[in-house]
């Protein structure tokens, strides 16, 4: 497929820790979180100006979905805008705290595990194209997300009997299946979860819940483009290799304890190969089929970032200290304890782990290094503010994200999914889009202004549908 | 780490350009960048201490989440 939507959902950690008796609930705190967000919807489940969904998710997280995107470095900005709008709920819900007089700090990070064994998810979805048959999809997809964790990792401080030991992963230890349909237990490295929100007869949606959630920009636009190319070489019947892995599970497992990247694998065929190794294999296939094929230019970055990041995971992994989420993440633990002559079971490096995740610019560690130039940038702070209010110009977001701040404009109640707008006292007029590549807001403007003349209020409207 | 211990070496080393003879030159600069950025680290750790959580061990312990999906 040329053009392909993309979108991530982020679910973030949150905590509440009281400074004395008296504590809040997290259902609390985050519902302090969405009563700013002004909506005729659900409370605790919105779509905002920028055509990108807000709820609460299982196991009470905040969750961030992307609206619809067109390319992975636009989804990678429409990620990070995600980060700076609930930075701002988060200090609204902070003063809300206050007003209620309980003492005590919000935390909220972009991570994926607690340390007694809980995990939460970044999920990647990937509109494939329907033809594909699904086996030869999952055969050829498996062997590469098991092993894509050497440059997607977000690092993880983790505490084995034999000691604490540093893991490229977080989320690795927590998958549990090669293929399933669910994302809460039984993770698995392909889900089946096939909810295209668009023709389904053209259209499947690839649910990826392997990834770690990416904090530098670099990591996560790495592993979308990638995944991307992969996947084109998949639908146009490119890739034929043979690295089906005996034990993917406890390949991913494993894989993620060797920073060194260097471990082998074994495959079905009894061969065995390293994870940078199998890496190469994919990625000088894509340098091949970008000769023959057309390819969007982020693809084309996307590469020639994944041959460097290979090229240096071969000779010195810590040659990525500005580039890879588990590598700079590493950097700043290994400075710390040098600098301050302690070891790595000492607790703040625990937090150090914690609080690089962490979504505040003023607290985020991550953020701190990006600041000073330790972590590398492709987009730029005007690009993410701009992404926080303004939907993606080029897919039916576009159409969602009008449309909200019309209805608001114009005081219309409505309510949303993603491929229906309904709006009327009633919600009995209806815009559906099946076709996430539609952009067309003339419609949406229309539909607004037919509203305004009839006046919804008194009269009622006889069923009304657009079909778009 | 290799780049602050050669950062800390050139430090002891002490002062003085490397100067005019061939190939001190670029052994300097490294060991200059070595010093660089072992600077660099220094003043990112007493940052990182400002804002890093006092009660670590407390909070670490504390950060517990539900299951997400």
């Amino acid at each position: 497929m040329q053009k392909r939507i993309y979108g991530i959902e982020t679910e973030y950690g949150i905590i509440f820790t009281p400074e004395g008796r008296k504590t809040l609930p997290v259902e609390k705190a985050i519902r302090f979180l969405f009563e700013r967000l002004i909506t005729t919807e659900h409370f605790l489940n919105v779509f905002l100006e920028n055509g990108a969904r807000f709820y609460q998710d299982t196991g009470c997280h905040p969750e961030y979905a992307t609206p619809e995107c067109a390319a992975p470095g636009q989804l990678i900005v429409y990620d990070r805008a995600g980060e700076r709008i609930l930075e701002d709920l988060q200090a609204y819900a902070e003063e809300k705290i206050r007003e209620e007089r309980i003492p005590g700090k919000l935390s909220i990070f972009k991570n994926n595990t607690d340390f007694v064994g809980n995990s939460y998810g970044c999920h990647e979805n990937y509109l494939v194209d329907r033809d594909v048959d699904f086996y030869y999809l999952a055969e050829q997809l498996i062997p590469f997300l098991v092993t894509r964790q050497i440059y997607t990792g977000a690092g993880k401080v983790f505490q084995t009997q034999d000691g604490v030991r540093y893991c490229v992963s977080q989320r690795a230890q927590h998958i549990y299946q090669k293929i399933s349909g669910t994302t809460t237990n039984d993770r698995s490295i392909i889900n089946t979860r096939d909810e295209p929100h668009a023709d389904r007869e053209k259209y499947r949606r690839l649910h990826v819940i392997v990834g770690d959630s990416n904090m530098s920009e670099y990591t996560n636009f790495v592993k979308v483009g990638t995944c991307a190319i992969v996947l084109q070489m998949i639908e146009d019947n490119y890739i034929s290799k043979d690295f089906t892995l005996r034990n993917p599970v406890k390949a991913i497992k494993d894989l993620t304890f060797d920073t060194t990247c260097k471990r082998r694998l074994r495959l079905d065929n009894g061969r065995e190969y390293s994870p940078i190794e199998i890496q190469r294999e994919y990625c000088e296939l894509a340098w091949k089929y970008m000769e023959q094929y057309p390819v969007s230019e982020d693809l084309k970055k996307a590469v020639g970032m994944w041959q460097h990041v290979l090229d240096c995971l071969d000779d010195d992994p810590s040659k990525l200290d500005h580039q890879i989420d588990w590598v700079i993440k590493r950097r700043m633990i290994e400075s710390y304890i040098e600098a301050k002559g302690t070891t790595w079971s000492d607790p703040r490096v625990f937090m150090l782990d914690l609080q690089y995740h962490d979504i505040r610019r003023s607290r985020g560690l991550f953020y701190l290094l990006e600041r000073a130039g330790a972590a590398e940038r492709l987009f730029t702070d005007e690009e993410i503010d701009y992404a926080k209010n303004e939907p993606p110009p080029d897919t039916r977001a576009k159409m969602r994200g009008e449309f909200i701040k019309l209805a608001r404009e114009h005081s219309i109640q409505y309510d949303l999914d993603w491929s229906n707008i309904r709006l009327g006292n009633l919600l009995n007029v209806r815009v559906i889009c099946n076709n996430p590549l539609e952009s067309d807001t003339e419609k949406v403007a229309e539909l607004v202004r037919t509203i305004q003349k009839t006046n919804l209020r008194k009269t009622s409207l006889s069923k009304l549908v657009i079909q778009s | 780490m290799a780049e602050t211990k050669q950062g800390q070496k050139a430090r002891s080393g002490g002062g003085g350009e490397g100067g005019d003879a061939p190939g001190r030159g670029a052994a300097s600069k490294i060991e200059k960048k070595g010093a660089d950025l072992k600077a660099e680290m220094d003043s990112l750790v007493e940052e990182i201490d400002a804002v890093l959580e006092e009660n670590a061990e407390e909070f670490v312990k504390n950060y517990v989440q539900r299951g997400g999906e």
